[in-house]
């Protein structure tokens, strides 16, 4: 199937996902559970790799701008700018492609192959609407929330360099880390969060719902919903990032 | 009744079912058999328009399948239960909560008569009340089956479908399901199709056959039937066992 093929069947199937719920009352059942799914179980991984990589950050724009001419302040503030812009935005969505795509395509192909959406449909359910739309919601919903936990957490793990050794100083990185702050560059991180948001799950989601064979077809499905939300991520990091900062 | 007529359907250009006309009687057991790869559950999901045929008609009842609108296909798919091959039970729900399902999401009833109902279902297909709490991973296939069955009938439907509804279990347990589809056709007055190879569960409750091979329609008729057919690939498939072998010796020299 060609490219074009694919992204109207894309499309054909956010039609069906963005109608009314069949029974709110159903969607508000599936809502919190995603919430929990997607969001509250991405905390430990985010956690993890935001405060590493902020210490990581900080040492080395340290060690690398090591000039007499530069203001003290400076290596605060480069860490700062590079978690708002790139890597609480984007990498950390990019990491969450891959552990949340994987999630959503998987279950969602098991579904298809196990005839469970099938079931669903022979009732007379929107499978589409009824399986996809709380999964999206949930997620976008939730994204602004990890970004701004993992720009937090990434921030704290420069400041325990600055506590922990002697390669910066706590006062220098906290000032560095004020100076000079641009509240837009919050907002372009959070618009970013919500279309990578929707990316992850509304892709993932089409390529478990068209997952067609047995087991080894969930996994490529699942391969599949990663790769190609990560390269849309990327392009629409580019495209974002030149309307808003170009 | 179900009537289907010159239903043709193909795959990206491969016929999977060519010119199939049936009737599909209310209130008994209409059995569609056939090899592996013939293309019964292609004609089965066909027949509930899980698949858009090519060309032909599916009337239930006298309203044409393929030519109603969206609306129209939501309101029959109520009055339509089908068990499928694997069971298909939705696997992040337990036992009871999969048969209350399809009526939390269509009947308009109290939450009480809701669980009611879904009571009723489980014990007529003989669930025992210990199992309700309990996933579909940690109960048997015959079990998963049956809530199955209890999950279809939920809906009082007018239609009911069973995807080879005893493949993967033990003769008795097969009877047992056979009998309790049996039981139920008669019992409400359902139109059921069965999808099946087993000619034992054939011989105990199939009162309309249809054998097909390589999507065509080869034979039909009634169980007393079959051992005078003609037909040489239905009489390979039908004799493959000895023991319908020597049935249909015994038949023709009782003596
Ligand atoms: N979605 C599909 N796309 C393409 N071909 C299909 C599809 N579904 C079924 N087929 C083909 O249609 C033919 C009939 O398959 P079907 O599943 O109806 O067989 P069956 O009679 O139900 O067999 P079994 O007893 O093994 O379940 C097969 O050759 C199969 O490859
Ligand atoms: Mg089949």
């Amino acid at each position: 199937m060609n490219l074009f093929q694919e992204t109207g069947k894309y499309f054909l199937l956010m039609k069906r996902v963005f109608v009314q719920p069949d029974r709110s009352k159903m969607f508000f059942r599936q809502f919190p559970k995603e919430l929990d799914k997607l969001g509250l179980q991405s905390l430990p991984i985010v956690l993890i790799i935001s405060v590493f990589i902020g210490a990581i950050m900080t040492i080395q724009t340290k060690l690398n701008t090591e000039n007499p001419l530069l203001p003290t302040y400076s290596t605060g503030l480069v860490t700062r700018d590079t978690l708002l812009l790139e890597f609480s935005s984007t990498i950390m969505c990019l990491i969450l492609a891959g552990k949340v795509g994987s999630n959503i395509a998987s279950e969602i192909g098991t579904m298809r192959i196990t005839e469970q959406i099938d079931a669903l449909e022979i009732m007379g359910v929107n499978s589409a609407n009824y399986l996809i739309l709380p999964k999206i919601v949930a997620f976008v919903v939730m994204m602004p929330f990890l970004v701004i936990f993992s720009m937090a957490v990434g921030l704290i793990g420069g400041y325990l360099v600055g506590v922990f050794s002697d390669v910066i100083t706590v006062a220098d990185y906290l000032l560095g880390i004020q100076y000079a702050f641009n509240p837009f560059y919050v907002f372009y991180a959070m618009v970013k969060s919500l279309v990578f948001a929707f990316i992850i799950s509304s892709v993932s989601s089409y390529y478990g719902y068209y997952a067609y064979g047995g087991a080894l077809e969930v996994g490529k499905a699942s391969t599949n919903a990663v790769v190609n939300s990560s390269i849309l991520i990327l392009f629409f990091n580019l495209l974002i990032t030149n309307v808003m900062l170009g | 009744m179900i009537e289907v007529k010159n239903i043709i359907k193909t795959f990206d250009g491969v016929p999977a079912l060519q010119d199939i006309s049936a009737v599909f009687e209310t209130g008994k057991v209409n059995m569609i058999i056939g090899q592996s790869g013939s293309g019964k559950t292609v004609l089965m999901k066909c027949i509930i328009g899980l698949h858009q045929i090519d060309s032909g008609c599916i009337e239930y009842d006298g309203r044409n399948l393929p030519k109603m609108k969206p609306q129209e296909i939501l309101m029959l798919r109520r009055e339509v239960g089908m068990l499928f091959q694997g069971a298909a039970l939705f696997d992040s729900m337990t036992v009871l909560e999969n048969v209350m399902y399809p009526l939390e999401m269509f009947a308009h009833e109290s939450k009480e008569e809701i669980r009611e109902r879904a009571y009723f279902c489980l014990r007529r297909v003989n669930l025992e009340e210990r199992s309700y709490d309990l996933y579909p991973s940690e109960i048997s296939g015959g079990m998963q089956k049956r809530v199955g069955i209890a999950r279809a009938i939920a809906l009082r439907p007018k239609y009911l479908f069973c995807d080879e509804p005893n493949s993967g279990l033990d003769p008795l347990t097969s009877m047992i399901i056979d009998d309790l589809i049996y039981e139920i056709t008669h019992e409400f007055n359902i139109t059921t199709i069965i999808n099946s190879h087993d000619m034992n569960s054939v011989m105990e409750i199939g009162e309309k056959i249809i054998y097909i091979e390589k999507g065509v329609k080869a034979w039909e008729g009634t169980k007393d039937e079959i051992f005078d057919a003609e037909n040489e690939s239905f009489n390979n498939f039908v004799f493959a066992s000895k023991l319908f072998k020597q049935l249909k010796m015994l038949k023709q020299n009782p003596y």
